[in-house]
């Protein structure tokens, strides 16, 4: 999958990605990071407090709430789901 | 830290008070449990009639993560185990999470007779070719020349097919992923799930502290790039021809479903043959008995 990194504005979105990220059960594998679709995530400079990286969403615009780095994570740590927009209703 | 405002939703299927779980960094174990959840998820069973049952080992831990009625057995006697409970309880789904040396090496012989009598189980076997918990010991499936603890000039024995030795001992259900393949994974529990008979699924995953390290092949997130690059998908490919090999291409796929008399419907079969109507079928605890 090829993905840019400004994509052109979709009008007709109707819902926007989420990522929710527990910082601190997370043991920095970046399985997230490597394996999100869109190359959304990335890892923190900052540590949590077991000296790990934990993900953060670097390109909210890009995520679509796939939920691939909730399945691959092996800490339950991370999760994507998808909100819907209220203009687009 | 923030709190999550939304709630996992594989959390519900989780002992979360016993997080975060004793798997390393890069481990993949962790990645296949939630490829359960997500299947268990999909089912729709009622979790009270999900039974997990596993051996000792880092997969071992399984049976102590899920919120399931789960027991954690002696080392490689999972299977045997997991029979009894089906046998005693027909209405369960028994689901046998070990790994690679608790179920082919300690408990080989189970895996064998549980397959060839068709027990009604699904057994999930994460190969990740070595002892992990025990520290690194050379497992059946570690690859010629590989390091292990215990053969630190390399592993020279020949390897375990473990497709194609759950096929020819006549398993109704055999396929094998990686730790990579989450959707395919996930697809494939669920379909095993809703099957009856003897269910096999292997996972290949990574183990970084003690195969990779000791290899010197990278970490848990390389050996996954290592999967991404080289496996292939063939289904319903013969099992004689997946074998692995060190750093060669993984054949992953479904392999194998097929429909076979499990232990509990042969054995009905064959009383209600020979003692006709005075044969009374067992009943599942909690059901009236046909006779009362």
């Amino acid at each position: 999958m090829t993905t840019t990194a400004t994509p052109a504005p979709k009008k007709d979105k109707k819902f926007k990605g989420v990522v929710v990220i527990n910082r601190e059960s997370c043991k920095g594998c970046a399985f997230c990071v490597e394996f999100c679709p869109l190359g959304a995530l990335d890892l923190e400079k900052d540590y949590n407090a077991k000296g790990y990286h934990p993900p953060y969403l670097a390109k909210p615009e890009l995520c679509n709430g796939c939920d691939t780095c909730g399945l691959y994570c092996p800490d339950f740590s991370i999760f994507g789901y998808r909100e819907k927009l209220e203009q687009a209703a | 830290m923030s709190a999550p405002v939304k709630e996992n939703p594989v959390n519900k299927y989780l002992r979360t008070e016993r997080m975060p779980s004793i798997w390393c960094p890069g481990c993949g174990i962790g990645t296949t449990v939630n490829c359960f959840t997500r299947a268990l998820d999909a089912s729709g069973f009622d979790l009270d009639k999900v039974a997990i049952v596993s051996g000792i080992g880092c997969t071992g831990r399984v049976a102590g993560y899920l919120k399931l009625d789960s027991f954690h057995t002696t080392h490689g006697r999972a299977i045997p185990f997991a029979t009894g409970l089906q046998l005693a309880n027909p209405d369960l789904k028994v689901v046998v999470y070990s790994g690679d040396g608790d179920l082919t090496a300690i408990g080989g012989n189970h895996l064998v007779h549980a397959a060839r009598r068709n027990a009604d189980m699904l057994v999930v076997c994460v190969n990740n070719f070595t002892y992990g918990m025990t520290g690194g010991q050379v497992t059946p499936t570690t690859f010629r020349p590989a390091i292990a603890s215990t053969t630190p000039y390399g592993a020279y024995e020949e390897t375990f097919n473990l497709p194609r030795l759950a096929d020819s001992c006549g398993a109704v259900y055999v396929a094998r992923w990686t730790a990579y393949h989450v959707r395919q994974l996930a697809k494939s529990m669920g379909e095993a799930l809703n099957k009856k008979g003897f269910r096999f699924i292997e996972i290949i995953a990574p183990c970084p502290t003690l195969y990779l390290r000791r290899n010197k092949l990278g970490d848990g997130l390389d050996e996954m790039k290592f999967y991404r690059e080289k496996s292939v998908i063939k289904h319903g490919a013969d099992t004689r021809e997946v074998n692995l090999d060190f750093r060669q291409e993984i054949t992953v796929g479904k392999f194998v479903d097929r429909e076979r008399p499990t232990l509990e419907e042969a054995m009905e079969k064959q009383m209600t043959k020979t003692l006709g109507s005075k044969y009374v079928p067992y009943q599942s605890p909690g059901k009236k008995p046909a006779w009362s």
